[in-house]
């Protein structure tokens, strides 16, 4: 497998337009096509994308995106190509200047949010079909090199960054010395198995303290794997299926190794839709354990009286819906709940929970260095949601949110505060006892 | 070839060659995305009620979001004119359900006249409407090709002609005979054949796809408990 994801690196020293046609046909399922096969131009998509609302860019209209992709499709697969090219009907092969052309389009202007696939009134899953026709992107060497290069760190070391186990191993010791806390390393039997982004481990480690705490007052069994550790996957936002299945074959073989009854998906979006839904169909069988989203085991927790609130934060505070959590992922309610248990005084975005706009670093647009302007500028949208509220500071249950909303926060001059809802959660456990 | 032939033309083989096309041509292009085949997915769902996940998402794009109501409404307006005032047109007006009844033994009441004539009237404009955006703004001027304008016309066509021979007479009940002048009529019926042979193969094939695709993405968000 790993040679496989190997050589779709290699991809990117010729890439091959050819190539990539042929993986976008090879992704052309019958679901797929149906809905390629659907849409009659209404331009609904257009309004509903961030990117095109505040480029005007016609071209940044989501179901344009997919054009390479429809038109290999319809000169190879589609049900009258052979008559099309029997009557030179058929679209012109795609080319390798247009697949460049479109890589800015495919990846830098799209988070893969689904708020298009929410408003098409045909009912076309747009993200999904963005998503694989990066697959074909990817194979012909026409993804973002930024996203190759992230690969290939992450195939060679484990994470997108570089970051090796010492670095976790570090991290980890200084919480336990800041919580007092063990954090437990390969602890084979454990109930639950998390892992981490990089994002968290380098710029939020305070996320495993956290998580210490909220384990030790549930009273649950949990461990950090030392190997497949990392919840990032590179795969899957660059669209490479061989990368995205050697990446997540290692967690799945911690959680194997560890005998671990479920993996917990950290706070990150895109890892989150990688181990949870893609995750089985990439490797091509069930997992033998439950893959549960780190709010949603907080919320149980909190519902089953296993962890117990005290006090509330007082501000003005408002939650930021990562995409793949909400639209992609369908975990609306429990990050909500958690917050009616720590904060006084919460406000939600106009448009919050199903049509809440993306941060715009999603689907691997924050890796790619080129898209930084576009990125910074699609943040207007969110801008005004969040200025909507008047809320004193933000929260959000994704790393990646996290940073990229920090870093458009400090471009626009805003001044706001970014939580992350696992540790205000933990903030406001009730404190133990020493003899609890 | 007299008018009278030409109608009989229309009424008969031409008739029933496009309907042959129309159906044998929708049955292929399914056929041939159902061929494409798919894998099972293997995750573990939220909720296995698909099929109500289906039929959610076939009824709920019915309608927009409420959430997307802010901005661009003038063509999800304009879009029910002309796909409502295209239904009534078709089911209420009595020569149309002679001509159903003729094929299938099937018929109705007809809507009245005051009722039908402005419904008439609204879908000519609104399809100009439909044009109109589609020629003026950018977004759909850049995704629009000769599908969408064909598609367009021949959507058109059996409305103008179908106005020119508004004014013929029938006897209520049974199929009509020729009226005096069959030359409207029989243009009418071949820009109608002009459509039945064209709708399986570019755009107006939505009127049955569509179902297929809201179907599928209403399954699959229902699985994984996503909003629809």
């Amino acid at each position: 497998m790993s040679e496989r994801a190997r050589m779709v690196l290699d991809s990117v020293k010729a890439p091959d337009a050819r190539r990539a046609a042929r993986e976008f046909v090879a992704q052309a399922g019958r679901d797929a096509a149906f809905q390629l096969e659907s849409c009659v131009h209404c331009g609904q998509c257009a309004d509903a994308c961030h990117f095109h609302r505040v480029s005007g860019d016609p071209r940044h209209t989501p179901i344009y995106k997919l054009q390479p992709m429809l038109k290999a499709y319809e000169r190879e697969a589609a049900p009258f190509a052979s008559v099309r090219k029997l009557l030179g009907l058929a679209p012109p092969e795609v080319t390798a200047e247009e697949l460049h052309e479109w890589s800015e389009l495919v990846y830098d202007s799209c988070n893969l949010c689904g708020r298009c696939t929410l408003v098409c009134p045909m009912g076309i899953d747009i993200a999904g079909l963005v998503r694989l026709a990066r697959e074909g992107m990817a194979a012909g060497g026409f993804a973002p090199p930024d996203l190759y290069k992230a690969a290939e760190r992450a195939l060679d070391t484990g994470s997108p960054i570089g970051l090796r186990w010492p670095a976790l191993k570090r991290q980890i010791e200084l919480q336990e010395q800041e919580t007092g806390l063990r954090v437990p390393v390969d602890a084979e039997g454990a109930e639950y198995l998390v892992v981490l982004t990089s994002i968290e481990i380098m710029g939020f480690a305070e996320i495993i303290g956290a998580l210490a705490r909220i384990f030790r007052q549930a009273g649950a069994s949990w461990t950090i794997p030392s190997a497949g550790f990392e919840a990032t996957n590179v795969g899957v936002q660059m669209g490479s299926r061989e990368v995205a299945a050697e990446l997540l074959s290692r967690i799945v073989a911690a959680a194997e190794r560890l005998k671990v009854k479920c993996v917990i998906s950290p706070e990150c979006g895109h890892a989150y839709s990688a181990l949870r839904w893609e995750g089985p169909n990439l490797l091509g069988r069930r997992y033998g354990f439950e893959v549960v989203q780190i709010a949603e085991l907080l919320d149980r927790f909190v519902r089953e009286g296993r962890l117990r609130l005290r006090g509330k934060d007082a501000r003005r505070l408002t939650f930021h819906d990562p995409c793949q959590l909400v639209r992609r992922g369908g975990i609306t309610e429990a990050p909500r709940r958690l917050m009616d248990g720590v904060s006084a005084n919460q406000v939600e975005m106009p448009g919050s929970g199903a049509a809440s706009f993306c941060c715009g670093g999603g689907g691997g647009v924050s890796a790619i260095h080129r898209a930084e302007g576009l990125r910074f500028a699609a943040f207007e949208c969110k801008k005004q949601q969040i200025e909507a509220t008047g809320a004193e500071a933000l929260v959000t249950a994704c790393g990646n949110c996290r940073n990229v909303l920090e870093e458009a926060i400090d471009h626009y001059g805003m001044t706001l505060p970014v939580l992350g809802l696992t540790e205000l959660v933990a903030q406001y456990l009730e404190p133990e006892t020493r003899e609890g | 070839m007299t008018a009278v032939e030409l109608l009989e033309f229309a009424r008969g083989p031409a008739l029933w060659a496009s309907l042959a096309v129309l159906v044998a041509g929708s049955l292929w292009r399914i056929a041939g995305i159902l061929r494409l085949g798919s894998k099972p997915d293997l995750s573990e769902p939220r909720s296995t009620r698909l099929l109500a996940g289906a039929m959610r998402g076939i009824l709920a794009r019915m309608i927009p979001r409420r959430e997307f109501r802010d901005r661009g409404q003038l063509g999800v307006w304009n879009a029910y004119a002309y796909h409502v005032g295209l239904a009534v047109i078709v089911f209420g007006y009595l020569p149309h359900i002679h001509f159903v009844e003729r094929l299938t033994g099937l018929a109705w009441p007809p809507l009245p006249g005051p009722v039908l004539y402005p419904f008439v009237g609204l879908t000519f404009v609104s399809l100009f409407i439909a044009l109109m955006e589609r020629l003026t703004d950018p977004v759909r001027r850049l995704l629009s090709g000769f599908d969408d304008y064909f598609s367009w016309f021949v959507v058109l066509l059996p409305l103008a002609t179908g106005m020119i021979a508004i004014h013929q007479s029938y006897a209520p009940g049974a199929a009509p005979a020729p009226p005096l002048d069959p030359l409207p009529l029989a243009i009418h019926l071949l820009s109608v054949e002009l459509l039945f042979l064209w709708l399986p193969f570019g755009k107006l094939a939505h009127a049955f796809l569509v179902f297929a695709s809201r179907a599928v993405t209403g399954a699959a968000l229902a699985r994984r408990g996503a909003p629809l």
